[in-house]
């Protein structure tokens, strides 16, 4: 989290503890503070104040919007998706097959890239949203949603996208989009987790997933969680004036790591088509090893990453973006994704470059395959 | 994040007997690439037939790395009769404990072992004698018998953490429920259900028990019938009780403490205690 966030967050925890609902000034004085919060929300996203609907998470955020379509349609009962998103839409979806919706996911390629003939295909009259996620949250690629979306507007459906892993990664601006709803979550900008919006356009048709009192514009019930909404609200202030430094340096560090580890440590797999990711996103597959291990012996030198690998959550396969984009299985269970963020520096990106060849030969060593791979190519 | 005990943290940091055996006596090998885990081991005999040397290779996580190298060090110096009795709890316990969603890396082991034992003495386990019950990661039904009967596992997702079966596309599980269905039904026959363990109780502990089963067991009843009963002392497995009310009077109140009192303690709190009436 950002210290400027926490600093903007703390006297809303005890000084300015009244309920923006309430009519007295007390609670005035905090109702024009998260005012301002849905004005600095909606100048990051290049959409209108009115337009911005805090909740508290991504997840809620992308079941509002789904369920929201959905009841707002209520005549259909087909959805449009992807086989890549992340489990908020993903097992939402699942469930709303059971329920007796038809759901269609929409397959990747090998780069991880989607197919828009498939989604112009998959358009029907009783097709009563579609989501797709802006960028993959396992491999950075990013989709081409405003295509997408046109395609969608055309048949007069409503579009929704989950950019919780886009928001402040690369520019969003609602005023020129084909978005209709979108997703954000505000542990993903800096901001602490437990905070979120959903973005509704203007003429959008929704009801509310959280039924309750006026609180946003009767889009969502609950009391407003006063210290975190003006905590995003200064996030996304934050991550607006980040965004270029995103693009350029941060860019280049994730470039500088991505290239290091492919000339250093021999057969790896960069996961994604590499001309369209997001800036801050490294998804590396090494063959012959297990992700587990990887983070393990990386976490005991103090660097964080993450894995695409089975092991890591507790399922037996590896995760379902690998396995959708057909990562071959001598790679797939040997995946791990690094995020970076304008907190990163290059020496860092160095420390992780000398640390990571010799983690990944020590596993080797003890993996059966390896030898046997190297016996195979002549050179055991 | 996984909650490793320490034990497994330093066999995954420092592995134990790492590498390939030259010439071995027995060489065994389980799981595959695409499984996510696999483990190769082999061994050398001494003049007396024990084991000499052992080593592994294994891909996989943390704990499959660990399981591999306690494995190693367990049957170091076995004979191949005393080897081939090593359970995969052994393995788990060696560790101080595996995550229960991280069991089958503890059956991969044991496994490896009986593969590398038959493989010495010229047996042949061949997966094609049995069915092939979950297709996803090839596993047979006597492997999820033999893991359901020596883990005593009672649910699908048990049998899952154990033999990974059931652990990817779910088609197979109403094939694992009959069979832990069958098991059990089979483990019930052999040993009758055995009375639950107690653990052994301290003196607070057996005070407030006695107290409780009263309170619960024995003076509603008392009461339903106008009568009622007071704990006066507790000294060793002797517990005296005084009875009040309707009871103090009752003939048959020689019966009531003995049969009715003395036979709930026992039932709730211990076997040998003893039930004594304070006369007033």
């Amino acid at each position: 989290m950002a210290p400027e966030v926490l600093e903007a967050m703390l006297p809303y925890f005890s000084e300015f503890y009244g309920n923006p609902s309430s009519m007295h000034f007390f609670g005035g004085q905090v109702q024009r503070k998260v005012n301002v919060a849905r004005d600095q929300v909606a100048d990051f996203l290049g959409a209108d104040p009115s337009e911005i609907v805090f909740t508290s998470c991504g997840t809620e955020s992308d079941n509002a919007a789904l369920l929201g379509a959905l009841d707002s349609y209520p005549e259909k009962r087909h959805l449009i998706t992807s086989r890549v998103e992340h489990p908020a839409i993903g097992n939402l979806c699942s469930y709303l097959g059971r329920k007796g919706h038809r759901i269609t996911e929409l397959s990747v390629d090998r780069d991880g890239r989607l197919d828009l003939d498939e989604l112009k295909e998959s358009l029907t009259d009783d097709t009563a949203v579609v989501s797709v996620m802006y960028a993959n949250n396992e491999t950075g690629v990013i989709f081409p949603i405003e295509e997408m979306g046109e395609i969608v507007k055309e048949k007069g459906i409503p579009f929704h996208t989950d950019a919780v892993q886009t928001a402040g990664k690369i520019p969003l601006n609602m005023k020129k989009s084909t978005i209709d709803m979108l997703s954000i979550s505000g542990h993903k900008l800096h901001a602490p987790k437990g905070i979120g919006v959903l973005y509704i356009r203007k003429g959008t048709r929704f009801s509310p997933f959280i039924i309750g009192g006026h609180q946003e514009k009767g889009r969502r019930g609950g009391t407003e969680n006063v210290p975190y909404i003006i905590g995003l609200g200064k996030a996304c202030e934050l991550a607006k004036k980040h965004l270029e430094d995103e693009n350029t340096r941060v860019r280049a560090l994730r470039d500088y790591l991505e290239q290091k580890i492919l000339e250093k440590i021999p057969n790896v797999l960069v996961n994604g088509d590499r001309k369209s990711k997001l800036p801050n996103t490294v998804s590396v597959s090494f063959e012959y090893v297990e992700g587990e291990s990887i983070l393990l012996l990386l976490s005991d030198l103090g660097i964080c990453a993450s894995s695409g690998s089975a092991c890591t959550s507790g399922s037996l396969e590896p995760s379902h973006v690998l396995r959708a984009m057909g990562v071959p299985f001598t790679a797939a269970h040997g995946s791990i994704r690094f995020s970076l963020s304008i907190y990163n520096t290059k020496e860092e990106m160095d420390y992780i470059i000398e640390h990571l060849p010799p983690i990944i030969q020590r596993l080797r060593d003890i993996s059966p395959f390896w030898k046997d791979y190297l016996k195979a190519q002549g050179k055991g | 994040m996984w909650e490793y005990t320490e034990k497994v943290k330093d066999h995954f940091l420092n592995p134990r007997n790492v590498g390939e055996i030259e010439n071995p006596d027995g060489v065994g090998e389980v799981g595959s690439l695409a499984c996510g885990d696999a483990l190769r081991l082999s061994f050398k005999l001494d003049e007396k037939k024990k084991i000499k040397d052992v080593k592994f290779k294994t891909f996989g996580c943390a704990s499959a790395i660990a399981s591999s190298s306690a494995l190693t060090e367990i049957i170091k110096g076995k004979s191949l009769d005393e080897a081939i009795k090593v359970t995969n709890r052994d393995i788990a316990d060696y560790l101080g404990g595996l995550p229960e969603e991280k069991m089958h890396c503890s059956v991969m082991g044991r496994e490896a072992l009986e593969a590398a034992i038959a493989n010495y003495r010229g047996q042949k386990i061949t997966k094609e004698d049995f069915e092939i019950v979950c297709k996803c990661f090839g596993v047979t039904d006597r492997e999820i018998e033999r893991a359901t009967r020596e883990n005593n596992l009672k649910t699908v997702e048990q049998v899952t953490y154990y033999t990974k079966a059931g652990g990817g596309c779910a088609g197979c599980h109403p094939k694992i429920e009959a069979i832990i269905e069958k098991v059990r039904a089979g483990m019930e026959k052999e040993a009758p259900p055995a009375k639950p363990e107690r653990r052994k109780l301290t003196n607070i502990q057996k005070i407030k028990l006695i107290e409780e089963t009263l309170g619960r067991e024995i003076v509603p009843a008392l009461k339903a019938d106008g009568g009622d009963l007071e704990l006066i002392d507790i000294e060793g497995n002797k517990v005296y009780v005084a009875l009040r009310g309707k009871c103090s009077f009752c003939p048959s109140s020689e019966v009531t403490l003995k049969q009715y009192v003395e036979t709930k303690l026992k039932e709730f709190v211990s076997d040998d205690i003893e039930v004594e009436e304070v006369r007033p």
